[in-house]
């Protein structure tokens, strides 16, 4: 994986005004900065996904030259895509940055955590992390949320507090002018800080492009045995899928997002590079939840019910 | 509520490929923009039918929000659905906080602000006029230009909004007549004037029936202009001037001390006005150290040209003086006047009220320091724009003149003149929250008694 592939170059700073990607990188960084700066413990959440990647990408551009000054999380539904585990762990070692990984399979093995009846493990993932937080004290918590992604997402701040049981209360939010984050916090709770707020799906792949970032095979289309359930495809495995009753085949897809193999859908595609994804992004008349995730699907408010529970 | 019909929803397809194969990586193509709008005059149904027309909504978001109309017996699909995000805001219908959206065309990608317009909101519509380099005042054909309008004029004046559009929506239902319009221009814009606001251009509009949202209207035929969607696209956003004084507030120090940068010591922000350049001589406030840029570096990058405005970059200097956070490293000329006494517009956004007295923390660029709120000296009758004098607090909206006393020096610009280094927050040292939104100097001077 490429984090920074520019390292040691000299460019013609051209004109000063900025282009849009520019003017997001330059904001992001100064989030990564900010929040580096202003907390004693922050950590990256780190799935493996284009966005946790591209958070990653950021947080080494900002500190370089010297290393990124936090570590990763990871919570493990224990569906997850091999591919993106493996890659994960490719990533962590050349960044050298230290991962800690909190599994909802253990939870499940204790008891502490029960096994849903539609088998999607994405709603579990918040008591996993909530723990960790608590464990390794962490006071800010980056996460590659975008505003774009859904309405309840677009009321989110750059710094979100979360009270001491992890919860975000939408009526209760600090107002944020020009670029001063407030991160103050009292013991207990902490902050989300999102350096990719005002990204959407298609300037993080056009990013990805202008950087030459490695992402996980599984965004690529490749021939993948898939079944239908609700409206989407899922992969067959372990995890509990096909049904008798759902006929699995293989089919030329790629994945638009990267979570739970239980509510993670791919969608039909032949992109198999990042330009050939950008062009289909571009002609989606979907939206990247709307196209594959189950979980946003549940009701209407389905995603601000879940933030307020302390979920990403 | 126009249908909207299955072939608007395919065309979205050709759109938004066809602005994707422009480079959208050209200079000054990301514009950021706030709605105003009291809370009938249309506002969420302006940006719906702007997300619409311009091909930005999705046909899952579509088909959402076509079943919640029908749920709730609706004839058509009701776009303002499209925007109004939380529990509370569907059951009540109406905005209560700022949200973000995104869209793009082939000429420009936009950040809009969507603001709640109600009196009692004045705050959100602060924080979304904070970062916009354009401002929508939305106002209802019928009506005319309101308090509110003045309301919304003057916060954009206030936080110094470069450009202001004066969306006179529903002119469907004044039968698009041209003696309708030009009187509530015509007013606005003098308001505007008399408030400092550089720029007003004002539209007319149906975003009912998307007359001149994003389509041109075929009911106006003796109004020249563009459409809205047209002016946010082509209006000329070059920030501030290329002669504004470089600024840099320091967030963090980088001293890798690995084997290949042993020695390196950079000062890591963003440029907040002005260009830097290796060679220039630069004052480290609030020491008052004077020294030289030896070197800049930018994520990964070594030994740039420059670095402008709005640039995330690492400055190197060529003295070994003391730096850290909380410092501004600025142009040795029209530098900030370095001091303990603030004074300030502010506008109130904590429930608890600010009094005289209180010992807060006021967050200034990168530095957080004790401050005391020596004064409230007047808050503004947003109704008559005057400045009442002798306040004992500010409530929650209000917009008053307040002096403060600060632990430590701060260096300090005019809000008029460099919009990030001249605001700060007040925030309460006990909880956190944040208090009150300042912006030094007199921005409003002229305009108001």
């Amino acid at each position: 994986m490429t984090v920074v592939d520019t390292v040691r170059t000299r460019r013609p700073s051209g004109p000063l005004r900025l282009s849009h990607l520019d003017a997001l990188e330059s904001e992001a960084v100064h989030i990564f900065r900010e929040a580096a700066a202003e907390f004693e413990r922050p950590v990256l959440l780190f799935s493996g996904g284009k966005d946790s990647i591209v958070m990653l990408h950021l947080a080494a551009k900002a500190f370089w030259p010297e290393r990124v000054p936090f570590g990763l999380l990871h919570v493990d539904t224990g569906h997850n895509f091999p591919e993106v585990l493996e890659f994960r762990d490719r990533a962590v070692a050349e960044a050298g940055v230290r991962l800690e990984v909190a599994r909802v399979q253990d939870y499940i093995d204790d008891g502490r955590l029960r096994e849903r009846a539609d088998g999607t493990r994405n709603p579990l993932q918040t008591v996993p992390l909530l723990d960790a937080i608590n464990a390794h004290r962490f006071d800010a918590v980056f996460g590659g949320g975008r505003r774009d992604e859904e309405k309840a997402r677009a009321k989110e701040r750059v710094f979100s507090l979360r009270d001491e049981f992890g919860q975000w209360d939408p009526r209760r939010q600090r107002p944020e002018l020009w670029a001063l984050y407030n991160g103050r916090h009292r013991p207990g709770e902490h902050v989300r800080v999102f350096p990719l707020s005002n990204f959407t799906e298609l300037d993080v792949w056009q990013y990805i492009e202008r950087e030459g970032i490695e992402l996980p095979s599984i965004y690529f289309a490749h021939q993948r045995e898939v079944f239908r359930r609700g409206g989407m495809w899922l992969t067959a495995g372990d995890w509990g899928g096909p049904k008798p009753e759902e006929t699995p085949e293989k089919r030329s897809v790629r994945y638009r997002t990267v979570g739970d193999m239980s509510c993670t859908g791919a969608v039909d595609s032949t992109a198999g590079t990042v330009q050939e994804i950008i062009a289909e992004i571009a002609a989606s008349t979907l939206t990247e939840r709307g196209a594959t995730r189950a979980d946003d699907k549940l009701s209407e408010a389905a995603m601000e019910d879940r933030k307020r529970e302390g979920y990403f | 509520m126009q249908p909207l019909t299955p072939s608007l929803t395919k065309s979205l397809t050709q759109s938004r490929t066809q602005s994707l194969t422009q480079s959208l990586t050209q200079p000054g193509s990301l514009l950021r923009l706030a709605t105003a709008g009291s809370v009938d005059d249309g506002k969420s149904t302006l940006v719906g039918r702007l997300l619409h027309d311009a091909k930005q909504v999705f046909t899952d978001q579509l088909d959402a929000v076509e079943r919640v109309s029908r749920e709730r017996g609706l004839e058509g699909a009701d776009l303002a659905l499209l925007t109004d995000g939380l529990r509370a805001e569907r059951e009540q219908g109406i905005t209560i906080d700022v949200a973000y959206r995104y869209f793009a065309t082939s000429r420009r990608r936009f950040i809009l602000a969507d603001t709640p317009g109600h009196v009692q909101y004045t705050r959100n519509m602060v924080t979304g006029a904070s970062t916009a380099q354009l401002a929508v005042v939305l106002v209802d054909a019928r009506h005319g230009v309101v308090e509110q309008t003045r309301r919304h004029a003057a916060v954009a004046a206030l936080l110094g909004v470069p450009h202001v559009v004066l969306a006179v929506n529903k002119m469907d239902l004044v039968g698009y007549a041209e003696d309708v319009f030009a009187p509530i221009a015509d007013e606005f814009v003098s308001y505007s004037r008399a408030l400092g606001i550089p720029e007003v251009t004002a539209i007319l509009l149906s975003a009912l029936l998307g007359d001149n949202v994003v389509e041109p209207s075929q009911h106006i035929d003796w109004h020249p202009g563009p459409t809205l969607l047209e002016h946010l696209e082509t209006v000329d956003i070059d920030g501030e001037p290329a002669s504004s004084a470089a600024r840099m507030p320091v967030q963090y120090v980088l001293r890798p001390q690995s084997p290949d940068f042993r020695d390196y010591r950079g000062y890591a922000g963003q440029v907040t006005a002005g260009v830097f350049a290796p060679g220039d001589e630069v004052l480290v406030l609030p020491s008052g150290r004077r020294t030289s840029i030896a070197a800049i570096d930018r994520l990964g990058e070594q030994d740039l040209e420059a670095a402008g405005a709005g640039q995330s970059v690492t400055l190197r200097l060529t003295d070994d003086v003391d730096v850290a956070r909380g410092d501004i490293i600025a142009a040795t000329e029209r530098a900030p006047r370095v001091t303990r006494e603030v004074s300030a517009t502010v506008c109130h956004l904590a429930d608890q009220p600010l009094r005289t007295g209180d010992r807060v923390l006021l967050r200034h660029g990168t530095a957080t320091v004790k401050a005391l709120v020596d004064s409230i000296d007047s808050v503004l009758d947003l109704r008559t724009l005057r400045r009442e004098p002798g306040p004992q607090t500010l409530q929650a909206n209000d917009i008053g003149r307040v002096r403060l006393r600060t632990a430590s020096p701060l260096p300090l610009d005019d809000y008029a003149e460099h919009r990030r280094t001249g605001s700060f927050l007040l925030i309460d040292e006990s909880d956190g929250t944040t208090l009150t939104a300042g912006m030094v100097g007199e921005p409003l001077a002229g305009a108001v008694h």
